[in-house]
């Protein structure tokens, strides 16, 4: 990677740094190197491009705004925060961005079948969606603790035509969810494209999720220049695998004033157990076909992460993340689920926007860091999802009924 | 001569394919792991293929994914799996021993280190399921620096343009995954099998072991026929599952019923005598 730019990973074999790569057994490389082959010339296809542009616009409903939070700056009384609203695309988070640009190539490379992870059942929703709207079959593996704490989208996911795969083994979380999908994707090899749904897994797909996501970025970039006529002092963005922060964070990682925060989730806290810190808390492993930072034991055995948010309850990162933390390019901090908790609640009463909980870490941070800056200080945090899908988990941490 | 080249070359004098089990290191047990895994000699296998637990095999199914849990949680990691190792060669130095697994494990212990320590107890190949050629070659170089094959697998996917990047660099020998998917699956026919075989032969001196989908004695008569190696793990590790009490711990005769069923399918193997 050349010295002069943030921007110019991976190299040809999807390495960021010593980290990326493609871990994965033998009989899905020779589908990884078609997976790569087709994303290349479909990023070269103006057809792919018009297809994929007209779908962002007209099905997503991007570009979605940049808003100025006016009540919630006040409150914070320094920093003038600006929210990108990807809550409002179709389905509710900006896992649709990624779930198109795949389907597309899903479609590219005559598969008729889509299989995905999916955590909070966002990313299992996005995926449904566009296997719904192209007609193909969908399998979504998700843990049975998941299934639990997030049955709004177990429900959106089956009424969409998805089957639903509870995932028992493990932790049964997201981690042992996308272990079940690799197990079926290599199972399925000839029919099944894998809709991976953050910026993890083998090289292509840190890559191809992170240029589908960065039209956040993008966006975002103009827009602020058009309301403001100048780059924001910091962008904020929760991680889970990083998507939604690679998305905004990569069109300005050359822009070398501005200061990039991605916020773990340190659940109970970093000194206990349980969280899902990678970066914080983690160690250099290789797990779901890349090289990364990991949650795990002194025998290498992968540790169970916890967060309040299900989005975020993954024991790894995207390997781009972790070459960022490694240059010092961007800050990687933590908030806990208490924080995310008060943050969630304070933008519902601030703005009347009910956001995700994992949106709700990235504005943990904001509130932190926002008193103490500048009026003149521009700060633009990544509103990832919206939360209808936690007002049960959020009820039951805050006792209430429902 | 390397203990997986004699092993290839003795049973190729006696007109035959390898038997080569497989077992989960440390399941259900340490202690009852280390008795099956000495007893695998007499029970016929020619190789042993022993898995190092991890907590995530994702190219496994349902049957190694449990045996590795119920040996994590029995407190099994990669320094008791080097001490199973370890016993065994102190009573037997011709069988070889090939450690079977996920990359992180290792990677955790140190790579440099972890190929000394297994040389020095006796291991003789590595087969890491997540690490394809590709990524392999900080592993691969100092492992066949201590002694050590690193075994390449090669799969229905790998057609005429990947293998030789699977065969370059290869040693001890080639694992041939006969189905596209997840240990313990489906099982492939015995005429794909064979042009599978054929054809990786056309590109390597190497022997070729099939494994995935092998579960009777009379599957492993019709495979060792066609291949210089068959291999059983599933079926071996449901044996030990099977004897296996509510609380994961061995019934009486858990030990035995798994040997006996492993003499079994050795017993098929040398019936497969090539015509
Ligand atoms: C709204 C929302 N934000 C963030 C995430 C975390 O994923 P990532 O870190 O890949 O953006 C999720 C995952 O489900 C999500 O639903």
């Amino acid at each position: 990677m050349s010295l002069n730019s943030y921007r110019t990973g991976p190299d040809e074999k999807g390495h960021f740094g010593k980290f990326g790569g493609r871990y994965v057994s033998e009989t899905l490389m020779p589908l990884v190197h078609q997976v790569e082959k087709a994303y290349r010339e479909a990023m070269q296809d103006p057809e792919y491009l018009r297809e994929l542009d007209e779908l962002n616009r007209v099905y997503i409903g991007r570009p979605n705004p940049l808003y100025y939070a006016e009540r919630l700056t006040e409150h914070l009384g320094g920093a003038k925060v600006y929210l990108k609203r990807e809550d409002l695309n179709h389905t509710g988070a900006h896992k649709i961005n990624h779930a198109i640009g795949q389907v597309l190539l899903a479609k590219r490379m005559g598969k008729t079948r889509v299989i995905a992870e999916t955590g909070a059942g966002q990313h299992g929703v996005a995926t449904a969606t566009v296997a719904a709207r192209f007609g193909l079959e969908c399998t979504v593996f998700m843990g049975a603790v998941d299934i639990e704490r997030q049955k709004p989208n177990v429900f959106r996911m089956k009424l969409l035509g998805a089957e639903v795969k509870p995932v028992t083994s493990g932790s049964a979380t997201l981690k042992d969810a996308m272990n079940d999908a690799l197990r079926d994707w290599v199972t399925n090899v000839h029919d099944t494209f894998y809709i991976i749904g953050t910026v993890a897994g083998p090289h292509p797909y840190p890559m191809l999720v992170r240029d589908f996501q960065s039209i956040i970025g993008r966006e975002t970039k103009e827009q602020i220049m058009h309301l403001e006529g100048r780059l924001p002092d910091s962008l904020v963005a929760c991680v889970g695998g990083g998507s939604n922060a690679m998305g905004l964070f990569h069109p300005f990682l050359d822009d070398t004033d501005v200061k990039m925060y991605a916020v773990e989730a340190s659940g109970h806290g970093l000194d206990t157990d349980k969280h899902a810190a990678s970066i914080a808390g983690g160690k250099p492993g290789v797990l779901h076909g890349n090289r990364t930072y990991l949650l795990q034991n002194e025998d290498g055995q992968i540790t169970e992460a916890h967060s309040i948010s299900a989005g975020l309850d993954y024991p790894g990162i995207g390997p781009e993340h972790v070459w960022l933390h490694e240059a010092g390019r961007v800050n990687y901090v933590s908030a806990t689920d208490d924080e995310a908790l008060e943050a969630f609640q304070l933008l519902c009463r601030c703005e009347g926007i009910i956001p995700a909980l994992e949106s709700s870490h990235a504005l943990a941070q904001v509130i932190r860091m926002a008193p103490s800056l500048p009026k003149d200080h521009i700060i633009v945090m990544n509103l990832s999802g919206r939360g209808d899908k936690d007002i049960f988990t959020v009820a039951d941490a805050l006792g209430a009924e429902i | 001569m390397s203990r997986l080249s004699s092993c290839f070359e003795r049973v190729a004098a006696e007109n035959r394919a390898a038997f080569v089990t497989f077992v989960t290191a440390g399941d259900p047990t340490h202690e009852a792991s280390r008795e099956i895994v000495l007893g695998l000699p007499a029970a016929g296998a020619d190789i042993i293929e022993l898995g190092m637990p991890f907590t995530d095999p994702s190219a496994d199914g349902p049957a190694i994914d449990k045996a590795a849990q119920r040996a994590l949680k029995a407190g099994a990691g990669m320094h008791r799996t080097l001490d199973i190792v370890r016993d065994f060669r102190k009573q037997n130095d011709h069988t070889p021993i090939v450690l079977m697994g996920y990359f992180n494990p290792l990677y955790a212990y140190g790579v440099d280190r972890f190929c000394t320590d297994a040389a020095a107890v006796g291991v003789d190949g590595l087969i890491i399921v997540d690490l394809p050629p590709e990524e392999d070659e900080e592993l691969r170089l100092p492992a066949n620096a201590a002694g050590i094959d690193v075994i390449r697998l090669a799969t229905p996917t790998s057609d005429d343009h990947r293998l030789p990047t699977i065969l370059d660099g290869a040693s001890g020998f080639v694992y041939y995954v006969a189905v596209a998917g997840v240990t313990g699956g489906k099982s492939a026919t015995t005429e794909d099998i064979k042009a599978a075989v054929t054809r990786i032969k056309s590109h390597t001196d190497l022997p070729v072991a099939v494994g995935f989908g092998i579960r009777t004695p009379e599957q492993a008569e019709a495979i060792g026929r066609v291949a210089d190696g068959a291999v059983v793990g599933s079926a071996i590790v449901s044996m030990i599952e099977n004897g296996l009490d509510e609380t994961h711990m061995p019934k009486d005769g858990m030990v035995k019923d798994v040997l006996d069923f492993t003499k079994k399918l050795a017993d098929g193997v040398r019936a497969g005598t090539k015509g």
